[in-house]
């Protein structure tokens, strides 16, 4: 199909767009790299009778390195991020993860933004930036709100977003000297939505400390495993006891089925990308 | 709501500017094929998942059917046609017809476009990396066996080269 008739909008600026969205907001919609917006478009799932193109706003597309935290434009695409020697140095969790994002052409136009927006329960992003600690940081006419990520992602593709909100970047801290990070996904084909991955940082490896394990393609969110955080705390990445404990406690998470894995599978994939993230801890 | 909102734009495609007025809701490939006739990108699933629309815009290869025709205003936009003609692509076209990486060629443009930006991005004769690369293009009749074949082929000589 085609996509359905809109009016479409091209602001060069972050006032002029959200000015656009809060003067149409019921009726408008975002386009971001397009790369879930115009498939939906096209399925008609989205028909919007406005669509704000953010992809003129330069201020929008810049990766700051400060000295605490990196902030990143909600229109940085991904092959942005796989270029950038900044996030390679700085933020090695979303390196390895990158190339597991969709496929090359898709990360030519996907941002870090419209993932984090469109909160799919399968998506790497909203995963890692939980892992990472990340929070969000939102723009409307009226005001500026931060909020974390933990509570960013509230549901199946809900956020905490708010009408007339845009997100504007995305702030990173970043890991400590001693932190290391995991990062597993089990797909059918390279570069597809995950049936269960895991994101992991610890801000220490032996013992393991202050750990973030975070599933994704579970649920109908990303999901915090804060018992199996603890099942592994002051272990070490390879104590197969501690880690047996961390695979039962998923038996309490509110795993969630999809149209190709039921939820008993899904809980054992979690498991097993659990594990080989562990050894790959780095 | 303004219906049929049309919007100017002006691209450079395959190395000819053109300036012309499309509905805002068309997307690229499609603006590419039905309006300058370059039928050489194909369109399969309009969701983003075949990949037989790729095509280079502003040196990157892009869905030709996620991005609306209106977003290119401004932009330089190559297409197989571009490829072929300036021979950017001739040794991989030349390797896809030895290996018989083709059958019926309706991924045929997507492939080599995604086969390019992989040899251009410096990719090596890896087949598990060439695999990687293209996992984003569907073809229903080769297997891909042979498409590996030929890239694998065009990267070892691109190899060898640089070696010399
Ligand atoms: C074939 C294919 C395979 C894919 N595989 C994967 C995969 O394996 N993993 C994965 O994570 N993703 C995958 N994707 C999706 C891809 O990552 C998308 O790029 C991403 O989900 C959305 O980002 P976008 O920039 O394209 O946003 P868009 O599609 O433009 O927008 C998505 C939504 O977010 C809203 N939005 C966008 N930007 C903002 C903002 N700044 N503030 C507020 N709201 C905003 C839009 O209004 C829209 O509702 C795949 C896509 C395709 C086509
Ligand atoms: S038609 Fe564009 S990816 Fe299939
Ligand atoms: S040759 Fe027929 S789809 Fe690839």
């Amino acid at each position: 199909m085609k996509a359905p008739d809109f009016n479409y909008q091209r602001p060069a600026s972050l006032s002029a767009a959200l000015q656009l969205l809060h003067d149409n907001d019921q009726d408008a919609q975002l386009l971001a790299g397009g790369q879930s917006l115009m498939p939906m478009l096209h399925l008609r799932i989205a028909q919007p009778d406005m669509l704000i193109d953010l992809n003129r706003i330069d201020e929008l597309a810049t990766i700051d390195a400060g000295d605490a935290h990196i902030e990143i434009g909600s229109m940085v695409r991904y092959a942005q991020l796989e270029a950038s020697e900044q996030i390679k140095t700085c933020l090695p969790l979303i390196c390895s993860a990158l190339p597991h994002i969709a496929h090359s052409a898709i990360r030519n136009r996907g941002t870090i933004g419209g993932s984090a927006a469109l909160a799919d329960p399968a998506a790497e992003m909203p995963a890692l930036l939980i892992a990472s600690n990340a929070s969000i940081n939102l723009v409307s006419t009226k005001a500026s709100r931060v909020v974390s990520a933990d509570d960013f992602f509230t549901g199946l593709y809900e956020t905490a977003l708010q009408p007339g909100e845009i997100i504007k970047s995305i702030s990173i801290p970043k890991p400590g000297n001693n932190s290391v990070f995991g990062f597993y996904e089990i797909t059918r084909r390279h570069g597809d939505y995950a049936m269960a991955g895991v994101a992991i940082s610890a801000q220490q490896q032996s013992p393991l400390h202050k750990m973030r394990v975070v599933f994704f393609g579970v649920a109908e969110k990303p999901l915090r495993a804060h018992n199996c955080e603890q099942a592994l705390e002051n272990g070490t990445a390879n104590d197969s006891g501690a880690i047996d404990l961390a695979i039962k406690s998923l038996e309490q998470l509110p795993l969630m089925g999809d149209q190709h894995t039921g939820v008993d599978s899904k809980r054992h994939l979690a498991g097993v990308a659990l594990k080989r993230a562990l050894q790959e801890l780095h | 709501m303004n219906h049929a909102q049309q919007v100017d734009i002006e691209l450079i495609v395959n190395h000819e500017k053109i300036n012309c007025r499309v509905p805002v809701r068309v997307n690229l490939v499609d603006f590419l094929r039905n309006e300058l006739g370059l039928t050489g990108s194909h369109v399969g699933c309009e969701q983003g998942v075949c990949g037989a629309c790729t095509v280079e815009v502003d040196g990157t290869m892009v869905r030709g059917c996620l991005m609306l025709a209106a977003q290119a205003d401004g932009s330089t936009v190559n297409t197989i046609e571009g490829f072929a003609e300036s021979g950017r692509a001739g040794h991989l076209q030349q390797a896809f017809a030895t290996h018989n990486a083709l059958q019926c060629g309706f991924c045929t443009p997507g492939m080599l476009a995604s086969a390019l930006e992989y040899l251009e991005q410096g990719g090596v004769a890896d087949r598990a990396a060439i695999r990687q690369h293209i996992s984003g293009n569907y073809c229903r009749c080769t297997g891909y066996q042979a498409i590996v074949d030929a890239i694998e082929e065009v990267a070892g000589q691109t190899e060898t080269t640089d070696g010399q």
